[in-house]
């Protein structure tokens, strides 16, 4: 664990929130790698744009962040690596040696802490009892470690206390209500699935979707219960193809080039009507692209990963917590509507840690496939619309098929029911109309509607332009497709829906265009989340050049 | 599925191998229903793409379940079934195309897990469906519409490849011995583990290997087709392999393992060892 993830659980044990947001290179060891950590009495929503406090561990994390810092803001930097001019705001400390005074070379993160704790006037104790906590772990060392790594806390403490550095005092933590659990999105969407009752989770390692897997494989298996590594992703489709086909709640995890093998076996499974899920943890693209790299490049290819007339149904999630229920809903959708699912998430998302109420399993509703229970000579696909699915074992032998079928399931090439099926494909999307979406200043005639983990940010840019007095509104929502129906007709009779997203094209207002509405994007494609400051600058000069326009038209 | 279905019009070519590949199929499913009591709904018959890719249409009398899913992909999609429930008998049903060109890449896989399947490969050299290309099996230098000048690749020796990738049942048939096919289709059902059973299934139209695979006395046309010897002993490795690398067709079993878990049983060890966790106790473990 690094400082800043140390650091931010140390504070969200005693009731402060909490969000990390880490990046590292495509390599084992070594390279540039950083976690940023924003720590609130309020909620956070994103994991900040300007930094308080840089702790640069190498010349080249403070070469490549320093114009980062804020005015006012304070440099820490590991003067037993680099050196550099002390001034003001900048001051070194050798983090391995004063480790190493303290017994315990490993402690480098705690002399670290202590000195964060001192700039931004955290008591002491609670890294203390963090410290306690976590290295209370039942073995002989542990108290020689816990002292230790207090020494550390109070060294580096020392070190900040000398320099008479203080940034401000973060206010004293008011407990959120209810339970809290500090979690990244990767492991929200498993535990989402495990509550959603996943039966089978088959995946092939890649960034930064294998973190998944690897929750997986190490917490799902149980009787009847299967996590398994496939040798591609090819395997992994297709093999939870036959799970599901065979019954199962499957799911599969990837990313990147993934989606891209996967695409043939979305298509087999959007023809042949198996409920599974598919879980896309964005990173940038195309081809190799940025494996460890934030972007939401991948909507397009997600609605439509194979050829012919297919829409994949997707819930692209814009928290952690949201990140718990898409999977719910995911396995919902895909049982009743019995075809595949997208769970569209991000590098932003599968990397952050963050608070987030303890879900409430009471209240959690799963939905189960409708079964055939019947005899044998029963057609799957006779109806135009959504019909009980026969599993193996039982009786109602049909076949499963990628080709045009009729309503056993045999291969056919005539029109007319070339034409039913296509229709009986698309008809089973309205069953999934139902999705909630957020609305503020629910009549403005310009509205801002990010996706997917630009969410945070786009939602404190947007507090912030109303606070100045713009008149637009917010609408947002995890259900991409379908739109809940009522949003899609809302956000028809506005001017000007903006959309910020990070890619180029401008994917989700493509889509959005395409039914009818006026959609404009605010794109970025750096690899990294948007900053507030300047989603409240982009934002306000479209609303405004918008208006602009209604006067002069 | 069956014949009476106007609406399926898809039809193999007179005195196509295929056929005798289904009736030893409908024999071992037929068999398996009235010996094990095991009703046909308990067979899974999932298929590739290509001629070979329909027999799960053309399968008379009691109906298993099918699958006709996308070119290459039968092993994976048996996994992911068999692995779903133990219980059903999954059969897949692929050519020599789908499952040694496209789908070759999923064999060694399923042999070190050793799935407990049966794959039937219909080997007629030559992609039929899209009349008349090369195929992983084709002889070097032979001239067909996808090499006009003569094939420019060594054929693949599938015997060998299924040894040597260690598939745990590997037999080997011609679609002429319907009756000896569907007895060793039934062994390979029976079989705890990955089963291949290989058939000669030749292409009437682009590849008609009868007379080549039976021989012809009056043309002076050895047999390339010869029985197993009766003292071939198909626990031996090696001379599995001897087999395998002669340039005849041996028919019957060249190999079989029976020492080997099956991947069920290997994945019932492990979850064995795995401490069952329900999602409040994980969810209980992330508490601040």
């Amino acid at each position: 664990m690094t400082s800043a993830e140390g650091f931010a659980q140390a504070n969200a044990q005693v009731g402060y929130n909490v969000q990390t947001f880490s990046t590292f290179p495509s390599q084992i060891r070594g390279g540039p790698t950083w976690t940023q950590t924003h720590i609130s009495t309020s909620p956070v929503l994103t994991a900040g744009d300007d930094l308080d406090v840089l702790v640069a561990f190498s010349r080249e994390a403070y070469d490549s962040h320093s114009a980062e810092v804020r005015d006012g803001g304070v440099v820490i930097y590991n003067s037993g690596e680099f050196e550099l001019e002390e001034s003001g705001n900048t001051f070194g400390m050798p983090f391995d040696e004063l480790a190493r005074q303290t017994g315990n070379a490993r402690a480098a993160n705690m002399v670290v802490m202590g000195a964060l704790a001192f700039l931004v006037g955290i008591n002491q104790e609670i890294l203390e009892q963090f410290v306690t906590k976590r290295f209370t772990r039942g073995r002989p060392g542990d108290e020689q470690i816990i002292s230790a790594n207090i020494e550390a806390l109070t060294l580096g403490r020392g070190e900040a206390e000398k320099r008479g550095l203080v940034i401000g005092e973060l206010g004293t933590p008011t407990p959120v209500e209810g339970e809290q659990i500090l979690t990244n999105g990767n492991v929200a969407i498993g535990l989402g699935a495990m509550a959603a009752d996943i039966d089978v989770y088959i995946g092939y390692p890649i960034s930064p979707a294998s973190s998944l897997l690897i929750w997986m494989l190490s917490n799902l298996p149980a009787p009847g219960k299967l996590a398994y590594q496939a040798t591609s992703e090819i395997e992994a489709i297709t093999s939870i193809i036959g799970a599901g086909y065979a019954g199962k709640k499957a799911m599969t995890g990837t990313s990147g080039p993934g989606i891209s093998l996967m695409g043939e076996g979305l298509g087999l499974a959007w023809m042949a009507e198996i409920p599974l899920v598919v879980v896309n943890v964005q990173r940038g693209g195309p081809s190799t692209g940025l494996p460890t790299k934030t972007e939401q490049s991948d909507l397009l290819t997600s609605l439509y990963p194979g050829h012919g007339d297919l829409k994949i149904p997707i819930i692209a999630p814009g928290t952690v917590e949201e990140c718990f229920y898409a999977a719910v809903h995911a396995f919902n959708w895909a049982e009743r509507y019995q075809g595949p699912v997208i769970i569209l998430s991000e590098h932003i998302l599968s990397d952050r840690n963050q608070n987030i109420p303890k879900p409430d399993l009471s209240k959690i509703v799963t939905e189960n496939r409708k079964v055939h229970e019947g005899s044998n000579g029963y057609e799957r696909y006779e109806s135009w619309e959504l019909s009980p699915m026969p599993i193996p074992g039982t009786p109602g032998s049909y076949v499963a098929n990628g080709s045009e079928h009729d309503g056993m399931g045999d291969t056919t090439h005539l029109s007319e029911r070339h034409v039913q099926m296509t229709t009986r494909r698309f008809s089973k999307l309205k069953l999934l109309e139902d999705g909630e979406f957020e609305s503020c200043n629910a009549d403005a005639s310009v509205v801002v509607m990010p996706w997917g983990g630009t969410k945070g940010s786009a939602a404190a840019a947007y507090d912030q332009l109303v606070m100045s007095g713009s008149d637009i509104g917010w609408r947002y929502t995890m259900f991409i497709n379908p739109l809940p129906a009522e949003l899609l007709d809302e956000l028809k009779t506005k001017d000007l829906v903006i959309v910020p997203e990070l890619n180029y094209m401008g994917q989700l207002s493509m889509v959005l265009r395409a039914e009818g509405i006026n959609a404009q994007s605010i794109t970025q494609y750096t690899g990294l989340p948007f900053k507030v400051g300047n989603l409240v600058e982009r934002i306000g000069a479209m609303a405004e050049s918008r208006k602009q326009e209604g006067v002069t038209v | 599925m069956t014949m009476k279905n106007p609406e399926y019009d898809f039809k193999w070519c007179p005195g196509c191998g295929d056929f005798g590949v289904r009736r030893a199929l409908e024999g071992a499913i037929s068999r398996r229903t009235i010996e094990d009591e095991s009703p046909p709904e308990n067979n899974v018959v999932i298929a590739g793409i290509g001629c070979s890719g329909n027999m799960v249409h053309m399968l008379e009398g009691d109906q298993p379940y099918g699958f006709h899913g996308i070119h290459g992909r039968t092993l994976p999609v048996a996994m992911g079934v068999k692995s779903s429930n133990p219980e059903l008998n999954v059969v897949v049903v692929a050519g020599d195309g789908d499952f040694l060109g496209i789908g070759q890449e999923h064999i060694a896989p399923q042999a070190a897990r050793n799935l407990n399947i049966t794959a039937i490969v219909m080997d007629n050299g030559v992609y039929g469906l899209t009349k008349g290309q090369s195929s992983p099996t084709t002889n070097m230098g032979v001239i067909t519409n996808s090499t006009p000048y003569g094939k420019t690749e060594e054929k693949i020796r599938p015997f060998q490849m299924y040894l040597t990738m260690g598939v745990s049942f590997v037999a080997s048939t011609m679609s002429s011995q319907v009756k000896r096919m569907s007895g060793l289709i039934s062994d390979a059902m029976n079989h705890p583990g990955f089963a291949i059973v290989h058939v000669q299934s030749p292409c009437t139209e682009y590849n008609n290997t009868f007379e080549a695979l039976k021989g012809n006395a009056k043309k002076g046309i050895p047999p390339l087709a010869y029985d197993v010897p009766d003292d071939h002993d198909e626990s031996d490795l090696r001379a599995a392999n001897e087999l395998a690398i002669d340039s005849g067709v041996p028919l019957g079993v060249l190999y079989r393992d029976t020492s080997r878990q099956t991947l069920d049983q290997k994945i019932d060890e492990v979850t064995a060892k795995a401490k069952e966790k329900t999602t409040a106790s994980l969810l209980d473990a992330l508490s601040i």
